[in-house]
């Protein structure tokens, strides 16, 4: 298969094209190894095609079409050939699920290729139990979390159940719900800089509901909020405030590779 | 157009996040609207089945606005009423002035309404020598206070009850100047009795509509204070004045988007008032307007109608969306800069005073989607804000650091040979930087992010260079 990597591997489960993102492609990289192993685990072929960098989602949030389009041009073409796409982002799955159809709305040619890839792209903790029906992950972990509902997920995907239902999997976890689990971080891509002022706020009253919980450690499935989230809470340990609040990719928990630094923290 | 400071939105909000007592005062829409609505919605088994009808409800008059409002005028002229066409503000102020000098006004009692904001008529009012009385609390409170509604339900949310105490020790100086105001009760019974007189003294009243509907020529308000009754009712002509997209079909119709609106909006089953008038008084009425009127304002409706934004026109103007949209909830109604805040108002803000004062308000989104999920007429909100944002690029409104930034962003991300060259080991010296605390606490042209945030650091090789490594 040109441009991909296949695992040596004797599985005969679904081709699954493992959509990195960019963020974790440069920022960590571990979830995407927590990604390969959970896939794996679950019996399926990995491949990883070079030629993908982004979803082209800050171009598509711009206003920015025309980028945005030769983009997700690339992305059609390196996993269209696969069973299922699958990403550690409900973002940018939500994306390509979502938003190609509309950018080729107007492209013959384009239509059936994006509505194809669009029917077949899944987001991690969708596809595992959605699609693989994951009910015995063998992993174990003793600490108290919650769960950030990243808003491309859960309202543009359904993304709700399937992380909780994998986390119950794991042996000694215990979930604490925060209230405002569903309420936007003030992430949003370029907003975040673009309107720092509101992010900011926005990230935290995030903060203010989490540390109502005893949760230590707060999951998500989307690296740009988690980074967000994380970010603010560095800052304000800075300042001053107690918080022993890591943060986590949901990934990294499921595939039991908790031995690296949480978001924001180095490692040893 | 009225007075708008929708350009200056940045310098709005900062504002507005410092105000202690503003960001204190809306922290009752969680409490309030948000929690209601949550059980109200849950409790009736039918309500997303009717929000399906409320939307298809709407689209079909959309599609057939002409029609319908062409009906509903024979209508109102059937019932004795008359209608006037408004192309602009100008026009409806022009045709309103002119009915209250007809009938000699010298005061007009108002109940709320978007559209008298958005005409600016009460400033018109009283440049022409008419008093113009807000009969709605919230309205009442934010004329004494000058201002514009911050909410399009709730016009003084922005406000607290010390302040409202205060706006009436200072316009109200025949009472006692140390009578308790601390219960909200006490202000509201202030206020009634300051304007019980009012509505009796008034020569027109002037309200807005919810509804209009075609078949019966009848204009439909909705309150909480029985104010728009009195509003309607006392005097010897009511003005009811509403936009085009008002137009419903029938009264079947209206019946179901109410189910929705209250709900939607204040989290009741219906309005405490719901009152439809048809024509002015007739002989066996007990009360009623001799003159009834009403003025049809488009004022930039009809281009949306015909352009990517018709969807917006399906608006029931129930708030909905501005409760539950935490850059709303972050920043109140008055950084919007003018009559329409929050996600609705972002979307018809620039349809109706143009892109070019308003392109901030489709931007200052994070398009997290729960304005659609609450609108009672599934206006899919963040699709219409990226059809403005298509339009901001293409229009070069864009700033310059966004614009660069993606330009930049894009020209690697089109070439992943050279992206990968690029960033595949590079990461790991930006990790090494980040040293022993695995974050930054600033980053050149990323002060946007690190004045308030650390900036996490990436954990070293990128995950492709990694697994080019693993499987060599």
């Amino acid at each position: 298969m040109p441009n991909s990597s296949p695992k040596a591997s004797f599985s005969s489960g679904p081709k699954v094209g493992l959509f990195v993102t960019c963020l974790v492609d440069l920022m960590r990289p571990s979830v995407g190894f927590a990604s390969v192993k959970l896939l794996e685990d679950a019996g399926c072929q990995i491949f990883v095609p070079e030629s993908q960098t982004c979803c082209g989602q800050p171009a598509y949030n711009a206003g920015d079409t025309k980028d945005a389009k030769d983009i997700a041009r690339l992305i059609v073409d390196a996993f269209e050939e696969f069973e299922y796409v699958v990403a550690p982002s409900g973002s940018c799955a939500g994306m390509i699920k979502e938003h190609y159809p509309k950018l080729f709305a107007d492209d013959l040619e384009m239509t059936p290729r994006v509505f194809n890839l669009a029917k077949k792209t899944y987001e991690l903790t969708s596809f595992l139990i959605d699609v693989m029906n994951i009910q015995d992950l063998d992993v174990s972990l003793d600490q108290k979390v919650t769960y950030h509902d990243s808003c491309a997920g859960l309202r543009e995907l359904g993304v709700k159940d399937q992380p909780r239902q994998l986390l119950a999997q794991v042996e000694g976890l215990i979930i604490e719900e925060y209230e405002e689990a569903e309420t936007c971080c003030g992430f949003g891509g370029t907003f975040c800089v673009k309107y720092s002022d509101i992010s900011d706020h926005m990230v935290g009253k995030s903060i203010d509901a989490l540390s109502e919980t005893d949760a230590e450690v707060v999951l998500g499935g989307d690296l740009g909020c988690l980074m967000n989230i994380q970010g603010k809470l560095s800052r304000l340990k800075d300042e001053g405030k107690e918080s022993n609040l890591k943060v986590r990719h949901v990934a990294e928990v499921l595939a039991g590779m908790t031995d690296t630094a949480p978001i924001g923290e180095a490692n040893g | 157009m009225v007075r708008s400071t929708s350009s200056q939105f940045k310098s709005n909000v900062k504002e507005a996040l410092a105000n202690e007592q503003l960001q204190h005062a809306l922290k009752s829409i969680k409490t309030g609207f948000v929690a209601k609505r949550k059980i109200a919605s849950e409790r009736l088994e039918e309500f997303e089945e009717l929000r399906d009808q409320a939307r298809d409800i709407k689209t079909h008059t959309i599609a057939h606005m002409d029609v319908y409002l062409e009906i509903y005028q024979q209508n109102v002229e059937a019932s004795g009423g008359h209608v006037h066409w408004a192309a602009n503000e100008d026009e409806a102020r022009a045709i309103i002035l002119e009915i209250c000098q007809q009938a000699d006004a010298k005061t007009v009692t108002k109940g709320k309404s978007m559209i008298g904001e958005e005409i600016g008529i009460n400033e018109y009012l009283e440049v022409n020598d008419i008093v113009p009385i807000e009969t709605d609390l919230g309205e009442y409170i934010i004329q004494l206070r000058g201002e514009m509604p911050s909410h399009i339900i709730a016009p003084a949310v922005h406000v607290t009850k010390e302040q409202v105490a205060e706006a009436f020790k200072k316009t109200h100086t025949d009472l006692a100047p140390d009578r308790s105001l601390e219960d909200p009760d006490d202000l509201l019974s202030e206020a009634r009795a300051m304007l019980r007189d009012k509505f009796i003294e008034a020569d027109v009243g002037l309200t807005g509509a919810n509804f209009l509907i075609a078949e019966t020529g009848t204009s439909v308000i909705v309150t909480n204070e029985g104010n728009g009754d009195l509003t309607q009712t006392l005097p010897k002509v009511h003005i009811a004045l509403a936009s085009i997209e008002k137009i419903v079909p029938t009264l079947e119709d209206v019946t179901t988007l109410l189910r929705v609106l209250a709900r939607s909006a204040t989290g009741q089953e219906m309005s405490s008032y719901t009152t439809f008038s048809t024509g002015p008084r007739r002989e066996a009425d007990l009360d009623g307007p001799a003159e009834y009127h009403v003025v049809i304002l488009d004022n930039g409706r009809t281009d949306l109608l015909a352009g990517d934004f018709s969807e917006m026109l399906r608006c029931i103007r129930c708030g909905a969306c501005l409760n539950h949209c935490p850059v709303y909830n972050a920043v109140g109604g008055h950084a919007y800069g003018w009559v329409y805040p929050g996600p609705m108002g972002a979307v018809l803000t620039p349809g109706l005073m143009g892109l070019d004062e308003a392109s901030h308000l489709p931007q200052a989104s994070t398009l997290c989607g729960k304005c659609e999920e609450v609108c009672p007429v599934r206006i899919p909100l963040p699709a219409l804000l990226r059809r403005w944002r298509d339009q901001v690029f293409e229009r070069d409104l864009t700033d310059w650091k966004t614009k660069w930034g993606l330009k930049w962003w894009a020209m690697f991300a089109k070439r992943p040979a050279l992206y990968h060259f690029l960033v595949g080991m590079k990461m790991q010296v930006v990790a090494k930087f980040a040293g022993k605390k695995g974050h930054f606490k600033s980053i050149m042209l990323m002060s946007g992010w690190t004045d308030s945030r650390n900036f996490p650091a990436p954990q070293g090789k990128t995950f492709q260079a990694l697994w080019k490594e693993r499987n060599k």
